[in-house]
């Protein structure tokens, strides 16, 4: 029973993989600091201010000429093509840094384009090699994952009908659209500056992204995959282990930031972090952030190497890493006080990015009833 | 911490087939008695007998000591001894009973020990001929372990010792003690020594040892008295005043923090062939739903019980990718925050799981160890009281939460 396991031993996460972890938490540090990033996104406190984007395109290009937005993109496309742990640790950075940018959801097009394994879908990630980015339209306005909802529909090879909850996508190129076909359900790719196609805006909770409602009038796509309850399957391992990535990286930031006051303010002629009250709880939530955090490294090197779990340890790590994500916002809000409930303080642009990847491609309940589907076996009718 | 599937070295990768070879010809006979679910819980001599005879052989055969210096009785081996625990582990032997000597003892008398002393307590240690226990805990400190009060007052070369332990797990049995005790009342931390002192051969001359009884019903631990022991100061690990440093090296090796691996062949040695999963008893639970019914169907159908079957999964598979990743440096924050959650994690898991355990079996697990109807003998009731035990002994996990945010968050300090 020792050594059968096929996957390196240290999730496939090398020196490679941490110079580019640590060239990118440098990048995010100097380029957007906190206090910026609380300037760009945060700048309207009023729920009903204008829906545009809040983001720096300019750097979004110089992720591009570092090669991290292609970093999945597989080398005969084009791309990098490191593992999936490089890009883990990319994603956590850019989580820790609540990075407004379509990064995540570039890489998750990214997998999915792989797992259509197609010409078209080649050439597809092969703009994304050039530069381009991308996001999924993969959900109705149940915001169901079940792979054959959807209410876009092909007549005649135009698109028709609505995807709901698209991610960024006021700042993509493409998206990669779920759409029924006779049939099938298959996986159309198309600018996003396509006639016919218009793109709502939710007013949604977190200041670090947008989204949107697609609405298709009639629109010429690209089919890029078929069988898209095959495709998913493949590829919803690394869209789930990559969202967990960017809970733990915003879990350490809240966690240490949370630290860091708990350590100067003063109640009670003692510094709050003295009071087991406030101690415990945030131990309690650094060994949340450490379990999600290697899960999401085994999630993650079994994508690159134990393909048939994958599966089972990306329900793991999003299970975990969501229930993580509130609470690790949850007790920063709380234990800052009063002055953490603030708008003026940067807590809530982290609070509501958890907030937000908690609920994102199936909270945790949906993942561990999937988990028992595989591990415990179908309900008996 | 367990991860047995690092790349070997030539030497490791040798010497795993070295014992596997070994263990194939010469796993130990069934257990003439019923053996208790931990060495903590060893009760009768007929238990302690099978126990030690299995250490000694495994000791003779080069599976304990793995990584110690030959001079020492260890085998001179680097970074072998958790091989043989992988490959002991994967054949389900009984574990040893010298648990407080191999664990935590060894470590302390090998970094702060005299020479001589390691080469005269240490090979007995290892072959398991001597039992050990640990004299820490009084029934005025607990979780403020630097406040104990049992003294050692100097005469020439020897030191006269008057105090109560309490909690001592094995001194029944135990041939030594690894002592933390007062020299000094006028300092606190640093007012401490640490000595290793006999027991058995004490006994009615300075020496008392009297079992206490735990909620499980069973013995194991004991309280010490001394009154009036002497012993010789060639037994005094580290330097007088510094006892507190020296029973940190104690603690650290206690909580799965330590620099020396634990000797452990980990199982009861009562099932063939262990089941691979993370561990805890996490697996069971599903074969323990599926055995158990609820309002007339199985449990393993009732939503709420696979949902929280799966929270206790996943915490099992996080805490042992929490082992692999512990040695991975580039996804380490801070070299000691996995290493100190160790104890406060596995122990907290295993109450969960064994206390889930009996609501999933619903009215059955009420029967306890006399009851033959009792599901997997009576074990899930008896794990999740002794789970407490674990909860408390060695830091409390308040106390384990603390030493957390204290070391690792660098949070004000309770103390």
């Amino acid at each position: 029973m020792v050594d059968v396991m096929t996957q390196p031993t240290n999730f496939g996460f090398g020196e490679e993989e941490v110079l580019l972890r640590d060239s990118a938490r440098k990048f995010f540090e100097d380029k957007l600091p906190v206090d910026q990033l609380h300037t760009l996104v945060a700048g309207d406190s009023d729920p009903h201010r204008s829906l545009e984007a809040r983001w720096r395109p300019e750097l979004w290009q110089q992720m591009v000429e570092l090669g991290w937005t292609m970093l999945a993109v597989p080398e005969t496309a084009g791309g990098i093509g490191m593992n999936a742990a490089a890009v883990a640790g990319l994603c956590e950075e850019a989580g820790r840094a609540a990075f407004p940018a379509p990064l995540l959801a570039t890489i998750n097009a990214t997998y999915v384009l792989a797992a259509c394994k197609s010409d078209a879908a080649t050439r597809a990630l092969e703009q994304l090699s050039g530069g381009a980015s991308a996001s999924l339209a993969l959900l109705n306005e149940s915001g169901s994952l079940l792979a054959g909802d959807t209410d876009v529909v092909v007549r005649d090879k135009m698109l028709h009908g609505t995807a709901a909850y698209v991610q960024d996508a006021q700042k993509v190129d493409h998206f990669l659209v779920k759409a029924r076909d006779g049939g099938d359900i298959g996986l159309y790719w198309l600018p996003a500056d396509m006639e016919g196609l218009s793109i709502e805006p939710n007013a949604i909770v977190d200041l670090t992204r947008d989204q949107a409602r697609l609405q298709f009038k009639g629109v010429p796509a690209v089919r890029v995959g078929e069988k898209a309850e095959v495709v998913l399957k493949q590829a919803m391992p690394a869209i789930w282990t990559l969202t967990s990535a960017d809970m733990v990286g915003a879990g350490e930031w809240l966690l240490q930031t949370t630290a860091e006051y708990a350590r100067v303010r003063k109640q009670f002629d003692r510094e709050i972090g003295f009071f087991q009250a406030i101690k415990h709880p945030l131990v309690n939530v650094m060994i949340d952030i450490d379990q999600s955090k290697s899960l999401v490294y085994n999630a993650a090197c079994a994508i690159d190497h134990e393909p048939e779990l994958a599966i089972q340890y990306a329900h793991m790590a999003k299970a975990a890493a969501s229930d993580m994500a509130r609470f690790s916002a949850s007790r920063a809000v709380q234990s800052h006080g009063g002055i953490g409930f603030t708008w003026e303080s940067y807590i809530h642009v982290y609070f509501k990015r958890q907030m937000h990847n908690q609920l994102l491609w199936g909270d945790s309940a949906w993942h561990r009833a999937a988990l028992a589907e595989l591990l415990i076996g179908p309900v008996a009718a | 911490m367990s991860d047995d599937t690092r790349k070997d070295t030539p030497e490791q990768s040798e010497f795993r087939q070295y014992c596997r070879d070994w263990l194939a010809d010469n796993l130990p006979p069934p257990a003439p008695v019923r053996l208790p679910e931990s060495p903590l819980e060893i009760m009768t001599v007929q238990q302690l007998n099978y126990l030690q005879d299995w250490q000694k052989a495994a000791y003779d055969a080069g599976l304990v000591g793995c990584d110690y210096p030959v001079e020492f009785g260890g085998s001179g081996r680097a970074d072998c001894q958790r091989i043989a625990n992988a490959e002991m582990g994967a054949v389900n032997t009984p574990f040893f009973p010298n648990i407080v000597g191999l664990g935590w003892a060894a470590p302390t008398v090998f970094y702060h020990g005299r020479e001589d002393k390691k080469e005269e307590l240490l090979p007995r240690l290892f072959s398991g001929e001597d039992i050990w226990c640990q004299g820490f805990s009084e029934p005025g400190s607990g979780s403020d372990l630097a406040s104990v009060q049992t003294f050692a007052e100097r005469n020439g070369d020897k030191w006269v010792i008057n105090g109560h332990k309490i909690w001592t797990s094995l001194a029944h049995f135990a041939k030594w003690m690894i002592l933390l005790l007062r020299t000094d009342k006028s300092h606190k931390y640093d007012g401490l020594s640490y000595f290793v002192v006999p027991i058995r051969s004490a006994l009615g001359n300075g020496v008392t040892v009297r079992p206490l009884i735990k909620m499980t019903g069973e013995t194991g631990f004991n309280e010490v008295i001394f009154e009036n022991l002497e012993v010789d100061d060639a037994y005094r690990l580290g330097e007088v005043g510094k006892g507190w440093q020296v029973a940190m090296t104690t603690l650290a090796h206690e909580r799965n923090a330590g620099e020396m691996v634990t000797p452990s062949s980990g199982g009861q040695g009562h099932t063939k062939g262990k089941k691979k999963d993370a561990g805890f008893g996490s697996g069971a639970l599903i074969d323990l739903a599926r055995a158990s019914a609820r309002n007339g169907a199985s449990a393993a159908d009732d939503p709420v019980i696979r949902d929280r079957i799966m929270q206790e999964l996943i915490r099992a598979e996080g805490f042992k990718q929490n082992g692999r990743r512990a040695r991975v440096a580039g996804l380490l924050d801070h070299p000691m925050r996995l290493p100190l959650q160790d104890k406060l994690v596995s122990s907290e898991l295993a109450q969960n799981i064994s206390g889930f355990a009996m609501e999933i079996a619903g009215p059955a697990a009420s029967l306890y160890l006399a009851d033959n109807a009792a599901p997997a003998g009576g074990r899930w009731p008896l794990a999740y009281m002794n789970s407490y035990g674990m909860t408390i002994a060695a830091g409390t996990s308040e106390v384990q939460r603390n030493i957390l945010g204290e070391r690792v968050l660098d949070l004000p300090k309770s103390k």
